[in-house]
């Protein structure tokens, strides 16, 4: 188990050199000379002869490589244009209403897609199967932007049970929560139907339902802890995806999370901040994922001898 | 081997395909004759009709800026199949050419280029290309070429793996033995047997693309103003959402369909 762990490590090593020398070549990408970009055309020469030096942008590329390289092992992601904060520091203090809001959508996730994904396996081609398998289209057909309006449209404005937008209590947390969980509950509660099914059919249940459990439980006591499996391993995948989903559900709730640090980072122009995001945001992803492919050995003893 | 004429009859069997088919077809015949069905020109400004609700004249109402939000519509289904189609032909040729030498020929050459798919892959969904269009600004180029940066890598991956099942088959060895080159086993042999889950593929692939564009155009970043596109009309539509619902709804249902018929076919 320690062995695998270290091994997985070790190939994330690669990967996070190389998603950080990406995200280093990031600002090279904007035309022109990213300075103007930031100030202006019209700045005075000798801002800009500043801000390029702030930025190290006047030194040879190799030294702003090897620069980026030491300031990012000591967690220094440089300073940002606009607030003249530590680019870290901004990000650090804006991850809490992020992952509150992602935890918050997997929650919901779970919530709306376990129960339905058991039914819809417990009674395949039933009327509730059809339903799920409806609902679960839908989800997936609507992206975050559609299905955010039009959540407020019925839950603030016609009904008036939730605010609109904003951060505060939990009753700000349930749109964007079911915004950004939608699309991830219609992909887990068809992995779990069509997980389970297959579960179903194994020996092991029949074996049960032939000692005299019932069905239901033979499929629930038995079936649904093997059939979680790959649910765990999409659930980890869609969880990264579910924190760069959050710039759209940011921007639409006004939540003051990274995602929306990102967007008014980007209006700025304030591509070091712009930078530290992305890279945030991506490293977060490689760690999720690594946590998701050890948790996987912990529940799937046979992974660990592969 | 299906012909042309069978998979028409297979597809007007199953009602759901055939439904998203002609949706499709509907969708891209108002998006190629957008100039000529529009009832009015998409940034034609009548601020004095601002926001009003749908009447004879505007089937689907007017925005803030009092623009026709129909054929502000038409128009933005131009840009989200060009994005689709765009994107789908600048990923699958990189995606192709690179999946069949990786997985033909394995080695050092397949080890690299399988450490790049994963390199790019640590990016989650949309966050490669909003930083890349981010840094380009925003313009139809910009996000075809921010999402084909990422787009490749599936493609890659479905031809190595097709690759990896044909290369072993007989016929292959055959052609092998008979003394053909291995760039024209590949080429002729291998390749064009590997293709067909590749359809698929990128069907779904232009879904993704117009979800993505409407997804980078939502923050800004996708196509400038004032050509619509479906993205940015909803993130314009939203700040009326009290008062003129429809400026969000039109949009939003447009591409629940056109998402939801990719699906389907």
């Amino acid at each position: 188990m320690m062995r695998m762990a270290l091994a997985r490590l070790r190939q994330a090593v690669p990967v996070v050199l190389g998603v950080a020398t990406i995200v280093f070549m990031l600002i090279h990408m904007v035309p022109g000379d990213p300075v103007d970009a930031m100030l202006g055309e019209s700045a005075v020469a000798a801002d800009k002869a500043e801000l390029r030096r702030e930025l190290r942008l006047d030194r040879p590329l190799p030294e702003q490589y090897a620069d980026y390289m030491l300031g990012l092992a000591h967690a220094d992601l440089g300073t940002s244009f606009r607030s003249r904060e530590p680019v870290a520091h901004e990000i650090l203090s804006r991850f809490p209403a992020t992952l509150l809001l992602a935890c918050a959508s997997l929650a919901i996730a779970l919530l709306i897609a376990v129960p339905l994904g058991i039914a819809a396996a417990l009674r395949p081609r039933s009327w509730i199967d059809l339903l799920c398998g409806t609902s679960a289209m839908l989800g997936l057909s609507m992206p975050n932007f559609v299905i955010g309006p039009l959540l407020v449209l019925l839950f603030s404005i016609q009904l008036g049970i939730f605010p609109v937008s904003g951060h505060g209590g939990w009753r700000h947390l349930v749109l964007p929560a079911v915004t950004l969980g939608s699309g991830m509950s219609a992909i887990l509660m068809r992995m779990l139907r069509s997980s389970l099914l297959e579960e179903a059919g194994q020996d092991y249940v029949r074996t049960a339902i032939a000692k005299g459990m019932s069905a239901t439980r033979a499929i629930v006591r038995h079936a649904l802890p093997n059939a979680l499996i790959p649910v765990v391993t999409v659930m980890g995948l869609q969880f990264g995806a579910l924190l760069a989903g959050s710039v759209i559900t940011e921007t639409l709730f006004s939540w003051p999370g990274i995602g929306r640090l990102m967007v008014q980072a980007i209006d700025a122009r304030d591509y070091p901040l712009v930078q530290g995001c992305v890279l945030f945001v991506a490293l977060l992803t490689v760690s999720i994922n690594l946590i998701v492919d050890m948790l996987y050995a912990v529940l799937d003893p046979r992974v660990r001898h592969d | 081997m299906t012909s042309p004429g069978g998979v028409f009859k297979r597809l007007v069997r199953h009602r759901g395909a055939g439904a998203g088919l002609a949706f499709l077809g509907l969708l891209c015949a108002a998006a190629i004759l957008a100039p000529r069905i529009a009832p009015f020109d998409p940034s034609g400004q009548s601020l004095d009709a601002g926001l009003s609700g749908a009447s004879a004249a505007h089937w689907l109402g007017q925005d803030r800026l009092g623009r026709d939000i129909l054929s502000r519509l038409l128009f933005g289904a131009r840009v989200s199949l060009l994005v689709g189609l765009g994107t789908v032909s600048l990923s699958i040729i990189p995606g192709t050419l690179i999946g069949a030498l990786s997985g033909f020929f394995g080695g050092r050459l397949d080890a690299v280029f399988m450490r790049l798919c994963d390199l790019l892959l640590a990016f989650p969904g949309l966050l490669l290309a909003i930083a890349v269009t981010a840094m380009l600004g925003p313009s139809l180029s910009h996000v075809i070429f921010a999402l084909s940066a990422l787009g490749w890598v599936g493609y890659a991956r479905l031809i190595r793996g097709q690759i990896l099942k044909v290369r072993e088959m007989e016929f292959v060895q055959a052609a092998r033995s008979t003394g053909a080159t291995p760039y024209r086993t590949l080429a002729r042999h291998v390749l064009p047997n590997a293709l067909s889950p590749l359809i698929v593929e990128a069907t779904f692939g232009i879904g993704r693309a117009v979800v993505a564009e409407a997804g980078l155009s939502f923050l800004g970043l996708g196509i400038a103003p004032p050509t619509p596109s479906w993205g940015s009309m909803i993130a314009e539509g939203r700040h009326f959402l009290f008062i003129a619902p429809h400026l969000t709804l039109a949009p939003g249902i447009a591409i629940m369909l056109t998402v939801m018929a990719i699906n389907f076919v």
